[in-house]
C-alpha cells in the first residue's frame, strides 16, 4: 500500500521533494502539496484503492502524511 | 461581553457612519483618498480594539458584533467599512492564534491604548493571486528577521500603522509552507509601486507596494499560516466582508424605498409599479443576511470548542464558506442593479439624493477581491471528491 501511495503522491502531489525519500510521517503540505493537488491525490487514491472517502474524512489531517493516508485507507477497507 | 455593551458598540458605529463616514463618502470616493475622518473617529471610540478580549482591555466583541459594525459603517461608506473589516481580520488572527504568547498579549494591550491600524500584506507579485503561496521568505538569525515583499495590492498600505505579512517560513521552505509575521510601525517602509485609480472602493487606497521590513523573531506567529488561514483568516474575512456588503446593499435598498415612498405619496391610494420591484429586491437582502448569519453561528460553535473543531479544515466547510462569498458578492450587485432600476434616472444621476453610482461601483469590488473565478475553480475541484453523504 505504501508504494502505491508514494506513486500517487509522485504523480499528483506536486511535492518539491522526491517522494521515495519522504518519511511516512512527513507533513505533505509542508512538502509543497497545495489544496488543489491534494484533491487530485484524493481522486487517485479513490481510483487505485477502489474506495470512496466520505465527506467527514475529507479534511487536512487525513491527508497530511503517508501514514495518515494509510490509516484512512485501512479504516475504509475494513468497513 | 454583555448585551448592552454590544449594543453600545453598534450604536457608536451607527453614529460614526451617519455623522462622519457618510458625509465624507462622496469626497473620499471622488478623490480616491483615505477616509481619515472616519478612521480617526473609529480610533477615538476604540473600535479598532473591539475584538481584543476584555482581560487585555478590549471590548471583547463577538465576530457577529464585528460583522454588524461593518454593516453599520457600510451603510454610509463602503471603503470605511472595508478598512474596518480588513483590520479586524488581522486582529482576529492574533486573538485566535497567538494569545498563548506574552509578546502578542502585550501587543494587543498596546492596540487598545494606541489604536494602531493593522494592514494586510498577503498578495504578492508572481503568485497569481493565490494567498496560500508565497515567493518571499523570512530571513532570520537567532533573534531578528528581515522580510522584503512585492505586493500587488495592500489595503490602505500607506496608512497602516502595523502590518501582518505572509511569507515562506524560510528560504528552504516550499511556497505553501508559510508563516504570518507582524511588522511594526517604524520597522518597515512601504514604497508605492503603482497608481490607485480603481472603479470603486476607492477610499481603501489599496495600491501595490514594495515592503521592506525587519523585526524580532518573536513577531512571527508560531501557528502555521495554513491553520490560521483555514481557521480564521478565510472565515472571518467572509463574515466581515458580508457585513460590509449587507451595509452597501442596505444603502441601495433604502434609496429605492425612499424613492418608492415618494411616488406613493404623490398618488395616495395607489400602489406605484416600482413598489412591486421593491418587494422583489427586499428578499434578496434578507437572503444575503440569513446566509451569512447561519454560517456565522456554525463558525462560532466550531471555533469555540477546545481545541477548535477539525471541521474547520474540512473540504465541506471550505465549500460552504466559499459559497457565501460567491453568492454574497453576486447578490450585492444584483441588489444594487435592481435599486437603480427602481430609482431610474434619479439613481443614475451623480448629484441626486437617490444617486447609486458609488454604491454600484463599490458593489462590483465584492466579486473581485479574491476573484470569484479562483474560488469557483477551487470549489469545482472539491466537488470532484465531495459526496454530500
Amino acid at each position: 500500500m505504501e508504494g502505491k501511495i508514494r506513486q500517487i503522491l509522485k504523480d499528483h502531489g506536486r511535492l518539491s521533494i522526491d517522494t521515495t525519500k519522504l518519511a511516512v510521517d512527513s507533513d505533505l503540505y509542508q512538502a509543497g502539496m497545495t489544496s488543489h493537488a491534494s484533491v487530485n491525490v484524493m481522486l487517485a487514491l479513490e481510483g487505485v484503492f477502489d474506495i470512496e472517502f466520505p465527506d467527514r474524512m475529507l479534511k487536512r489531517s487525513v491527508f497530511e502524511s503517508i501514514s495518515a493516508i494509510q490509516t484512512a485507507i485501512s479504516e475504509l477497507k475494513t468497513n | 461581553m454583555t448585551k448592552s455593551a454590544t449594543s453600545s458598540l453598534i450604536e457608536i458605529a451607527r453614529s460614526i457612519g451617519q455623522n462622519i463616514a457618510g458625509p465624507a463618502a462622496n469626497d473620499v470616493d471622488e478623490k480616491a483618498r483615505f477616509p481619515i475622518e472616519a478612521l480617526n473617529a473609529i480610533k477615538e471610540q476604540s473600535l479598532l480594539s473591539a475584538y481584543v478580549p476584555q482581560y487585555l482591555g478590549g471590548a471583547g466583541a463577538s465576530l457577529r458584533d464585528l460583522s454588524t459594525i461593518s454593516e453599520e459603517l457600510g451603510r454610509h461608506c463602503g471603503a470605511t467599512a472595508m478598512i474596518f473589516a480588513m483590520h479586524q481580520i488581522q486582529v482576529a488572527c492574533i486573538v485566535h492564534h497567538a494569545l498563548d504568547r506574552e509578546y502578542f498579549r502585550n501587543y494587543l494591550s498596546d492596540l487598545v491604548n494606541h489604536q494602531h491600524l493593522i494592514g494586510s500584506v498577503t498578495s504578492e507579485l508572481g503568485v497569481g493571486g493565490e494567498m496560500r503561496s508565497s515567493i518571499c521568505a523570512v530571513e532570520h538569525d537567532a533573534d531578528n528577521f528581515t522580510l522584503v515583499k512585492d505586493s500587488t495590492t495592500s489595503s490602505y498600505g500607506a496608512h497602516a500603522d502595523d502590518l501582518l505579512v505572509t511569507a515562506r517560513k524560510s528560504y528552504s521552505s516550499t511556497g505553501n509552507d508559510q508563516v504570518l509575521v507582524l511588522v511594526k510601525k517604524g520597522d518597515f517602509t512601504m514604497a508605492q509601486n503603482g497608481n490607485w485609480n480603481p472603479l470603486g472602493m476607492r477610499g481603501t487606497c489599496s495600491a501595490p507596494f514594495k515592503l521592506t521590513s525587519k523585526g524580532n523573531i518573536e513577531q512571527i506567529l508560531k501557528v502555521p499560516f495554513s491553520t490560521i488561514s483555514s481557521h480564521t483568516m478565510v472565515p472571518v474575512s467572509h463574515f466581515v466582508w458580508a457585513g460590509t456588503w449587507i451595509g452597501t446593499a442596505r444603502s441601495a435598498v433604502s434609496k429605492a424605498r425612499a424613492f418608492v415612498r415618494g411616488q406613493a405619496r404623490a398618488n395616495p391610494g395607489t400602489v406605484p409599479p416600482t413598489a412591486l420591484r421593491l418587494a422583489e429586491v427586499v428578499p434578496l437582502l434578507q437572503l444575503l443576511r440569513t446566509s451569512s448569519d447561519a454560517l456565522l453561528s456554525e463558525y462560532e460553535r466550531l471555533i469555540s470548542s477546545d481545541p477548535p473543531s477539525e471541521e474547520l479544515s474540512s473540504l465541506s466547510y471550505a465549500l460552504k464558506l466559499n459559497n457565501l462569498k460567491i453568492s454574497g458578492s453576486e447578490l450585492i450587485v444584483e441588489i444594487a442593479n435592481r435599486a437603480l432600476n427602481i430609482c431610474g434616472v434619479a439613481g443614475y444621476k451623480n448629484d441626486s439624493k437617490f444617486s447609486l453610482g458609488r454604491v454600484l461601483r463599490d458593489a462590483h469590488a465584492a466579486a473581485l477581491m479574491v476573484g470569484n473565478d479562483r474560488i469557483l475553480h477551487s470549489n469545482a475541484g472539491m466537488l470532484l471528491v465531495l459526496k454530500d453523504d
